[in-house]
């Protein structure tokens, strides 16, 4: 890992905050948190590592390799939250086999926290998702895919709070438009609800309503395309306010460190993409202090 | 208004921070942010509860994909022959075969052609036994056939879009080229086009939504999705036929320099 970056931000009212440091600097050193987040994204049913034989990514990843570190993280920090962003299905036999219920079995295995909904999970249908939702521990959440009228209507949530050492987590989910990029006969009444105006409104509520200290976004939406008006990851970022983190997938962008971007306020909003196959494991780790703990706005980006 | 010192800021300040901290909820904000992607590589070493649950539905897996569907007496690639295949005639007529009668129950009319496209083979036929696994390194993709109905303004474009030469393959068709290049005969089903009948093509849904550029497909009069993937019409196709062995035909020439 190289350290790579040490960026502050401005003090809006600095006066203030210094003021509410003085008073309160005894309690600081129980009062700071670490919350590590680990993710992937477009495992696409790849429960075993690639093959030795594969030109590209050969012996990488694997369900069992991933449970490891996995363990490992655990160990050492108890506040984890495990996300994924989407298409775990579709790619190895396994899929066309078992329609997703290995994965969705080991997924909850491993204690996913939540996942979002990618394109090709509906690649058994609806229905095909639907079935396999008994299979998973894990909350599946999406904002923007209205399912009313549906199968999956009652399975999904807009979003989930975690509460870890007293710190609230809200994770959200965005999904892609599914119009021309799967068939109507399988996503059938599913209604694709604008990313921008969704995730407003979802971050507004998880600020406001629900008190979120952290706010992350799985977008399924795709990193970025050449097509500037095609919506991906780094404009949601920029058009909004309020997210922390968006854990990404859907163009299997390998990021070495995640992105660093700036939303509508001109705050940072880091965005996250780990390949695809299971051949990465994303790590954000947030370490908080009380908000009048913070002695200056100063956020220190260690990636 | 002058009369408010710098102490009473200072007081006010001291309030409402107070105030804050009354609030029954602590608020968090994160002072550092430390990223760290870890690559799922061998110095990692299995989960053993994890190897062990995959290791039934592996075996069960590999035994399906090994079971032998038909045998293949010599091997074909798609880049043996020109203008048309034999691994490429083959996946065609076994689309037409296999589909044509589900089409028929369904809407009472039969299908005039197939046409899949040449980059859709994504392997060899090797010579020997045919398993599930052949059909699955020949279709790897999920894609599914749609029958759609063309006007013959559009089946047209189609053969102008077919004229380039490369060996797409289609069953139900016949064309011929000069020794140029152009089209000296296009016929379905053995007949010239008639301006007056629509006629049914089945296809594969990645070429009905634009895939190779084949844009005359998205234009048609209707469609009907048959719920049926490619790569189970190879193998219930397969579980037909004892033994492949697909050739190299005339549906598909240009004439000799």
């Amino acid at each position: 890992m190289i350290r790579r970056k040490f960026i502050k931000q401005t003090a809006a009212a600095a006066s203030l905050v210094t003021v509410g440091g003085l008073t309160s600097s005894a309690f600081s050193l129980n009062s700071k948190k670490q919350i590590t987040i680990l993710h992937t994204n477009d495992v696409h049913s790849h429960v075993e590592p690639f093959p030795s034989t594969d030109p590209k990514y050969a012996n990488l990843g694997g369900a069992a390799r991933r449970m490891d570190i996995i363990k490992k993280i655990r160990q050492e920090q108890p506040n984890v939250l495990l996300l994924d962003a989407g298409d775990m299905f579709q790619g190895t036999p396994y899929f066309n086999f078992y329609g997703g219920e290995l994965e969705f079995k080991l997924m909850s295995m491993m204690r996913y926290d939540s996942a979002t909904i990618g394109n090709h999970d509906f690649d058994n249908g609806i229905g095909g998702l639907a079935a396999q939702v008994p299979n998973a521990s894990f909350s599946l959440l999406s904002a923007n895919y209205d399912f009313k009228n549906t199968i999956m209507d009652g399975l999904v949530k807009p979003y989930q709070v975690f509460v870890k050492d007293g710190v609230r987590i809200g994770v959200f989910g965005i999904g892609i438009k599914l119009e021309g990029l799967v068939n109507k006969t399988m996503y059938k009444e599913t209604t694709y609800l604008d990313p921008i105006e969704i995730t407003t409104d979802t971050v507004k509520q998880l600020r406001e309503t629900e008190e979120c200290d952290l706010v992350i976004c799985l977008s399924h939406l795709g990193y970025q395309y050449k097509n500037p008006d095609r919506i991906c990851d780094t404009q949601l970022a920029q058009k909004t306010t309020g997210i922390d983190l968006i854990i990404g997938g859907h163009t299997h962008t390998f990021l070495e460190k995640p992105t660093i971007a700036q939303n509508k306020d001109g705050k940072f909003v880091l965005i996250n993409q780990v390949g695809w196959g299971g051949i990465n494991l994303g790590r954000v780790d947030f370490y908080l202090d009380e908000s009048k703990n913070v002695t200056s706005s100063s956020l220190v980006l260690d990636i | 208004m002058k009369s408010i010192s710098l102490l009473t800021i200072i007081y006010c300040i001291v309030i409402y921070t107070t105030i804050i901290s009354c609030s029954d909820k602590k608020s968090y904000t994160p002072e550092r942010i430390k990223s760290d992607n870890i690559s799922i590589d061998t110095y990692l070493t299995e989960d053993l509860t994890i190897t062990a649950f995959i290791k039934p539905y592996k075996e069960a897996i590999q035994s399906e994909m090994d079971s032998i569907l038909a045998y293949v007496p010599a091997s074909h690639s798609k880049k043996d022959s020109k203008y048309n295949t034999a691994i490429g005639n083959m996946m065609s007529d076994a689309v037409f075969e296999m589909t044509n009668p589900i089409y028929k129950q369904k809407t009472g009319h039969s299908l005039d052609a197939v046409l899949l496209n040449y980059g859709g083979i994504r392997s060899s036929l090797n010579k020997g036994n045919i398993t599930t696994r052949t059909a699955y390194e020949i279709m790897p993709f999920e894609n599914e056939i749609v029958v759609l109905e063309m006007t013959a303004s559009q089946v047209n474009k189609m053969f102008e879009y077919l004229q380039n030469g490369t060996a797409h393959p289609f069953t139900g068709i016949t064309i011929q080229l000069d020794k140029a290049g152009t089209i000296s005969k296009s016929q379905i089903q053995g007949k010239d086009i008639d301006t007056t009948k629509t006629y049914f093509i089945a296809t594969s849904d990645y070429l009905k939504n634009g895939g190779d550029n084949m844009n005359f497909f998205s234009d048609s009069k209707s469609e009907l999705f048959l719920n049926y993937k490619i790569r189970n019409v190879l193998i219930d196709y397969f579980k037909k036929h004892d033994t492949i062995a697909p050739i190299v035909d005339n549906r598909f020439t240009r004439e000799a320099k």
